[in-house]
């Protein structure tokens, strides 16, 4: 396997160095890592390798492994699914570590969780820095014994000298191994796959009993003394300002002991902005929100007073139908279509979704004596720093951001608006303040994935091949968070499952369309994968009976034959998930063979019931294959669902357990997106609890979800948001197979 | 302003200064300051506050603190003496959380159903837990651990 991260080393740190920068007091063996990679495009504001170390692993000379996280845990494992890839190169004893959640620091190079990306970046440098640690070690004990190191081997936190039986724990060598030199880069050997002990095992993630126990500390839960707690009336409508306001009717309720009004910011947001308002800090969270309940604000609701999304998906669907701006252009599409025996046109609809994570946003704030140290669910730990420190105007040195657990984030906790509300309300009132927002406050001003309309035009010609595929696609862009200026998603976005369709067609155009966003909107897991794979995979289904084919066998033939698709020489800025295309290649067999793979293991073309049908979908994201077959029951316009298939080739797997949860979790939270929706009405989200906003619920969940994970050493890729594409597809696909209803709007509404 | 009585995970605790209708959520996490009781939703909607009433599963953020005056709740923190209620201990041999914020919750929930019903049918556990969400999407793993942990006590 080729190490994708170049730019990595490891450093030995002496001790008082290490003590200075961090809260851990040890001796023994204190190693540091430098890590970093190459940022995605349209990404370069990710953090540069700075000359620090940044992955830290110390031993002391009772044996205690600590090893520090620097990405962040909000659910996907990888606070121990990191730690685990080290400790097995080192040879430790998983039950002597234990790992500690760094605070937001450059020096720890990328912090920012989200992409599906940290095993990816992480696991070689971190593969070879418990191989550098482990080699000291044995050195250390070879000195020791007077032996050569190569008769010396580690195992499970000891070194063994096989000839003589003799053998030393870690921490009796800690010490001596740190005051010898780094080793040299080419002495320093991996472990071969069949040694490994935790990788590709299903190690426990690391605060499992702490959850069981209500102990985990997430967030919401951080306390200081003397906090006050804070809830905000925020302007209903994106971009609206308060017009009135009674701070002393708020004041009048018992436990309520401020009113403070925070600035609007207009229209569009970035998504590093608060959306201001008024601010009531009271003793605790109920007499914050019965304040707040009194304020009695009067807003204006500015230029999207009259937003709404029934229209605004009704100008998607023409603007989608219209014309765009050419971002991938192949063959002829205008001449073949002209030739086509048959032609296919369709306009799937896709709604606004709010990430909704259990725990809302929240952030707890001290700032005092100029600088302001933070407790907060953050995804990106060093970007909430920044803008925390340029809200305060203060230089960054003086704010301090302890990263918590996060009560689930999908791209709504990368977002710090939160967090800077908390520290600024610090900074006014003096005083430590934990802002808290509700569900509601949470569903009306979320960073919602966008609703779309995306048209397709397919001609298939006289020998019953697909000759032609025009996909248009139109939804406002994301990237007006980092371009104000930008009217077309950015090629991120684009490249996200509608630039890079696969299928072997000779004749290809792919459009976008200029929109613009009337409410707040952001990436949410898996981004803008969800509405191009699902118009995508729709559309292969409906070739598949157009060509009177059976599903499988039409992707199978679509596909095509096994080649490395090279989308660089297709058109101009594909971006692959962030790396080179000649690193992570887009490889058709391997998406044939998880295609395949579903059908075998789901037992495809098995006779159904009447009112029973299975769907399939497939999909490659986050460089990461996946194809996933949906058994479905449609009883009385009610859907059920029996079973899922998923196969997965993410490459190497850490955890097989972990990847799994993401699988079958990610199908739920997929499932909820095609049941559940956001809607506007007069510039407001209609939806204000879980009451009115479906998500799905253990009665709707699939009976049975089966994930199939492909067995081999290709280099690990994302598994957090891959599930999330191919469940709508394969949803809609499986209730047309049941029902010959073709689904082309989500939510699904079968009445 | 009231004061309050109650009798959490089986010590009394006095609650002095709080209004008639402060949820009992909120009594827990900002007063008394048991913070494994989570906030979810406020309006009984997600299960997340779930703790026990006189044995009886309720949503704290629905539960005024006047409702709860000389009664005795049970949280998450007090419903095991060393974390080991058959529940917890199946939550862990199946690997249930994903981010785990829900979870207090959803054991909360399980420990009150098994008690009224011991050995329930799946369609038991689905209608018992249905108020519960679980936005990681842990269901399954949910509805095998309360299986579990009913079957071992059986």
């Amino acid at each position: 396997m080729k190490n994708i991260i170049e730019k990595s080393f490891i450093k030995k740190i002496d001790r008082r160095s290490f003590l200075k920068s961090s809260s851990i007091a040890t001796t023994g063996l204190i190693l540091g890592m430098h890590v970093s990679c190459t940022p995605k495009p349209g990404e370069e504001n990710r953090p540069a390798a700075t000359f620090e170390p940044n992955v830290y692993l110390t031993i002391n000379e009772k044996g205690e492994i600590t090893i520090i996280a620097h990405r962040v845990e909000m659910g996907q494992g990888i606070k121990t699914a990191l730690p685990t890839i080290l400790a097995d190169e080192l040879e430790a004893d998983w039950e002597k570590v234990s790992v500690t959640q760094a605070v937001a620091d450059e020096k720890y190079g990328d912090q920012n969780t989200d992409g599906s990306y940290s095993v990816r970046m992480f696991y070689m440098p971190l593969r070879k820095a418990g191989a550098t640690a482990r080699l000291m070690l044995e050195q250390a004990a070879a000195n020791k014994w007077k032996v050569d190191v190569s008769e010396c081997k580690a195992k499970n936190s000891e070194v063994i000298h096989e000839a003589s039986g003799k053998k030393l724990d870690f921490g009796a060598l800690a010490d001596d191994a740190s005051k010898l030199p780094l080793p040299a880069e080419e002495d320093i050997k991996l472990k071969d796959e069949s040694e490994f002990r935790l990788i590709g095992k299903s190690t426990p993630i690391v605060d499992l009993k702490d959850i069981v126990q209500g102990k985990a500390k997430y967030g919401i839960d951080s306390d200081i003394p003397g906090v006050k707690y804070a809830v905000i009336a925020r302007p209903p409508v994106a971009g609206g300002t308060v017009a009135s306001y009674s701070a002393e009717s708020a004041l009048k309720v018992p436990g309520v002991i401020r009113v403070e009004e925070l600035e609007t910011p207009g229209f569009p947001v970035s998504f590093t902005l608060p959306a201001g308002g008024i601010a009531v800090i009271a003793d605790n969270t109920w007499a914050a929100i019965k304040g707040r309940d009194a304020l009695d604000v009067k807003w204006n609701d500015g230029e999207n007073a009259t937003f709404d999304t029934s229209t605004y998906l009704k100008e998607l669907e023409k603007d989608a139908k219209s014309s765009g701006i050419v971002k991938r252009d192949n063959g002829n599409v205008d001449l073949s279509i002209k030739s086509a025996s048959k032609i296919l046109e369709a306009t799937y609809i896709s709604p606004h979704l709010s990430h909704a994570p259990m725990e809302t946003p929240n952030a707890l704030a001290d700032f005092k004596e100029g600088k302001c140290e933070v407790w907060a669910p953050a995804q990106n730990p060093q970007l909430t720093r920044k803008v925390v420190a340029e809200a305060l105007n203060v230089d960054k040195e003086a704010v301090t951001i302890n990263i918590t657990l996060l009560g689930g984030g999908f791209g709504r906790k990368s977002k710090p608006d939160f967090v800077v509300e908390a520290a600024v309300l610090s900074q006014k009132c003096q005083m430590p303040i934990k802002v808290i927002w509700t569900r509601e406050d949470d569903l009306q001003l979320d960073f919602l994935h966008s609703c779309s309309a995306q048209y397709l035009k397919v001609g298939i010609d006289d020998n019953n091949k697909v000759t032609t595929w025009n996909h248009r696609s139109a939804y406002p862009p994301i990237d007006i968070h980092f371009n104000p200026k930008a009217e077309i998603p950015a090629m991120w976005e684009l490249s996200l499952g509608l630039l890079d369709m696969p299928y072997d067609i000779p004749n290809v155009r792919c459009e976008t369309v200029p929109t613009k966003a009337r409410s707040r909107t952001g990436w949410l897991r898996s981004v803008s994968h969800i509405q191009h794979a699902f118009a995508v995979c729709s559309m292969v289904d409906e070739i598949a009976y157009a060509r009177n084919m059976d599903p499988l066998e039409n992707i199978l033939d679509m596909i095509g034959a096994d080649r490395n698709i090279d989308f660089d020489k297709l058109f101009d800025g594909y971006a692959n998930a962030g790396v080179p295309i000649a690193d992570f290649p887009w490889e058709t067999a391997r998406l044939k063979n998880v295609v395949n793979l579903v059908a075998e293991k789901s037992g495809w073309g098995k006779t159904m019931p009447a009112g029973s049908g299975m769907g399939i979908a497939t999909h490659r994201n986050h460089l990461t294959y996946v194809a996933c077959v949906i058994e479905v029951k449609v009883e009385n316009g009610k859907i059920s669902i029996p079973e899922i298939h998923y196969a997965v080739d993410c490459g190497t797997v850490i955890s097989v357990d972990r990847v799994k949860s993401q699988f079958e979790g990610g199908a739920i939270y997929a499932l909820s997106g095609a049941i559940g929706e956001i809607t506007f009405k007069d510039g407001k989200v209609e939806q204000k609890n879980f009451d009115t906003f479906r998500v799905v619920r253990m009665r709707d969940a699939p009976t049975k979800i089966n994930v199939h994970l492909v067995k081999n050493n290709e280099k690990p890729t994302g598994v957090g948001e891959p599930p999330v594409p191919t469940i709508a597809p394969a949803l809609c696909n499986a209730i047309f197979a049941a029902t010959g209803k073709r689904i082309r709007k989500l939510p699904i509404d079968l009445s | 302003m009231e004061n309050y009585s109650l009798n959490i995970n089986g010590e009394n605790t006095k609650v002095e200064g709080v209004p008639e209708d402060m949820p009992l959520l909120w009594v827990l996490r900002d007063i008394v300051g048991l913070r494994g009781t989570k906030y979810g939703c406020g309006k009984g909607l997600c299960g997340a506050c779930t703790v026990h009433l006189e044995g009886q599963a309720v949503r704290s953020c629905s539960i005024p603190i006047k409702f709860a005056n000389e009664k005795k709740i049970t949280t998450i923190e007090g419903l095991s003496e060393n974390g080991d209620h058959p529940l917890q201990q199946a939550w862990v041999e199946k690997n249930v959380p994903q981010c785990g914020y829900c979870q207090s919750g959803q054991i909360m929930n399980a420990a009150a159903l098994l008690k009224a019903n011991p050995n329930p049918s799946e369609q038991e556990i689905i209608d018992g837990m249905q108020g519960n969400i679980c936005r990681c999407g842990t269901y399954n793993r949910i509805k095998e651990a309360i299986q579990s942990a009913a079957k071992k006590e059986m």
